[in-house]
């Protein structure tokens, strides 16, 4: 092909492109304004809550050998099941599908571990949490790192894109980060001992040291404190509120303990209380 | 090692449900080829006519299609449309209408170079004996060509079934999704259950798409014998 005849294929493949996007934005808002399809009495009549979960993050939300789903986060999700008296469709999704899963009307309501960030607030609406999380370092038993300061002049390992790999990086106090791009990977450089320590979500390392009995969580929390709550399509009041209720109801009757002890227990070591994960305070 | 890792294969109803991941694939695959077969078959020949519009909008359409990643067409169908349009298509039909379109488009391609390819010469004896040009395609144009074709369609094809593993990123239960459900419940158990896991699935792509590539050798072998004589 000419050079002259691929410029003027690249010209109009963009305007093409333009034209499009321009329609994307100008058509629609008013459309879905009109009618929820993901309110209260919406799911309701249909009988049926799309729900999205993970279903490759043991113990919060996976699939067991017989192919069924189960995790702390399914749990919850059956249970808002019941208690809305409609059956749970579950659509699986990965981390960075979450938003979009919302926004684009794939699922009602979102139960897959989302982390409440500033970020994200802006995209969906989070109802009344129901975990807690915050970043962990987990080192060798032998030599533990207890203490922020003793990880001064040392290397810490993380993974891209997690909290903790933005909690070292705007407080770094000498600390060297070495990244990897999947847990696997960040947990074998630890076990191959090409740092002191690894950093990441605690309630995930609790497991992991439950696996790997050489290692202990030597420090359980550092920097904020976050919350992993349900979320709705931003502006669905209606379910919004249902799910901050049934949070509460549920938080009464002692549910969040039960899930604890049936679903996460197990899977962490005996030196993790139930306080450490769950929130039982909510009003 | 201590307990073979292949065990995660035969544990409860993970074999079966890898072999539905598989179909869940193989189903996309299919109905993607067969509508993208005759839609490509259709917009190739309309490709070769000399109307300058026509010609002009297919391949904008093509372009579109062969520029932009698959990833990327799969969120814009699956996540970005529905937000704007209030279109809601399941995981599995979105698929399919992705797959369709984008193995239409490049068809269209494969069918408007096989057809042009065939010498002029048939084209002016067709219609010196009278041919309209619709019989001129059907009689002449399309059997003399076809053979040129096939074994890029089949590429085309093993490229689609290959494409599908990219399903799981809209939410689609293939073979790669569940492969990974059944590493991550298996993590502790079995340490290298992902080789196995992994090692099953280009087991069962491989059955899918040798076969394809062996016919196409057979086809290409056969056309040089056909053209030197």
């Amino acid at each position: 092909m000419k050079l002259k005849q691929i410029f003027r294929a690249v010209v109009a493949t963009l305007a093409t492109l333009l034209v499009v996007s321009v329609a994307a934005t100008a058509v629609p808002t008013k459309a879905h304004a009109a009618t929820n399809n993901s309110s209260v009495s919406a799911i309701k009549k249909r009988g049926t809550i799309k729900i999205a979960v993970f279903g490759d993050l043991q113990p919060y939300g996976w699939v067991t050998k017989s192919g069924k789903r189960t995790g702390y986060d399914v749990y919850l999700a059956r249970q808002i099941g019941k208690d809305l008296g409609v059956k749970v469709k579950f659509v699986q999704v990965n981390a960075d599908s979450r938003v979009d899963a919302l926004k684009s009307n794939k699922v009602d309501l979102v139960l897959a571990n989302f982390t409440v960030t500033k970020e994200r607030k802006q995209q969906v609406s989070f109802a009344k949490p129901y975990m807690k999380v915050s970043v962990g370092v987990v080192s060798k038993k032998s030599s533990p790192v207890t203490k922020a300061s003793q990880l001064k002049g040392k290397k810490v390992i993380v993974t891209k894109g997690t909290t903790a790999e933005e909690y070292f990086t705007k407080h770094s106090n000498g600390v060297t980060l070495q990244k990897y791009d999947s847990k696997t990977q960040q947990f074998n450089a630890l076990k191959n001992g090409r740092a002191k320590a690894l950093a990441d979500d605690n309630s995930y390392l609790f497991a992991w040291v439950k696996k790997h009995p050489t290692y202990t969580v030597g420090i359980k929390t550092i920097g904020p404190s976050q919350t992993i709550s349900p979320a709705v399509k931003k502006g669905n009041t209606s379910l919004l509120n249902w799910t901050n209720k049934e949070i509460t109801k549920l938080n009464k009757k002692g549910f969040f303990e039960t899930n604890y002890n049936k679903n996460l227990k197990p899977y962490f070591g005996s030196d993790i209380k139930a306080s450490d994960i769950i929130i039982t305070n909510n009003k | 090692m201590a307990h073979s890792g292949i065990n995660i294969l035969f544990e409860g109803r993970n074999m079966v449900r890898l072999l539905g991941g598989l179909w869940i694939s193989a189903k996309i695959a299919i109905v993607a080829i067969v509508v993208g077969l005759i839609l490509g078959l259709i917009l190739g020949a309309l490709r070769t006519l000399h109307n300058p519009i026509l010609r002009v909008i297919l391949r904008l359409y093509l372009e579109f299609f062969r520029v932009i990643p698959t990833v990327v067409l799969l969120f814009l169908f699956y996540y970005i449309l529905p937000q704007n349009f209030n279109i809601n298509m399941g995981a599995e039909s979105m698929a399919m209408l992705v797959f369709a379109l984008w193995f239409a488009a490049e068809m269209s391609d494969i069918v408007r170079g096989g057809i042009i390819s065939v010498s002029p010469h048939q084209v002016d004896a067709g219609k010196a004996i009278g041919l309209n040009r619709l019989q001129l395609y059907y009689y002449v144009l399309i059997p003399q060509s076809i053979q040129l074709m096939i074994p890029a369609t089949i590429n085309l094809v093993s490229r689609i079934i290959k494409t599908t593993s990219l399903l799981l990123l809209i939410s689609v239960m293939d073979v790669i999704n569940i492969g990974q459900q059944i590493i991550e419940a298996n993590g502790q158990r079995y340490e290298n259950g992902a080789f196995w896991v992994y090692g099953f699935i280009f087991i069962l792509y491989f059955i899918l798409c040798y076969p394809l590539s062996l016919w196409a050798r057979h086809l290409e072998r056969k056309e040089v014998v056909t053209a030197n004589g």
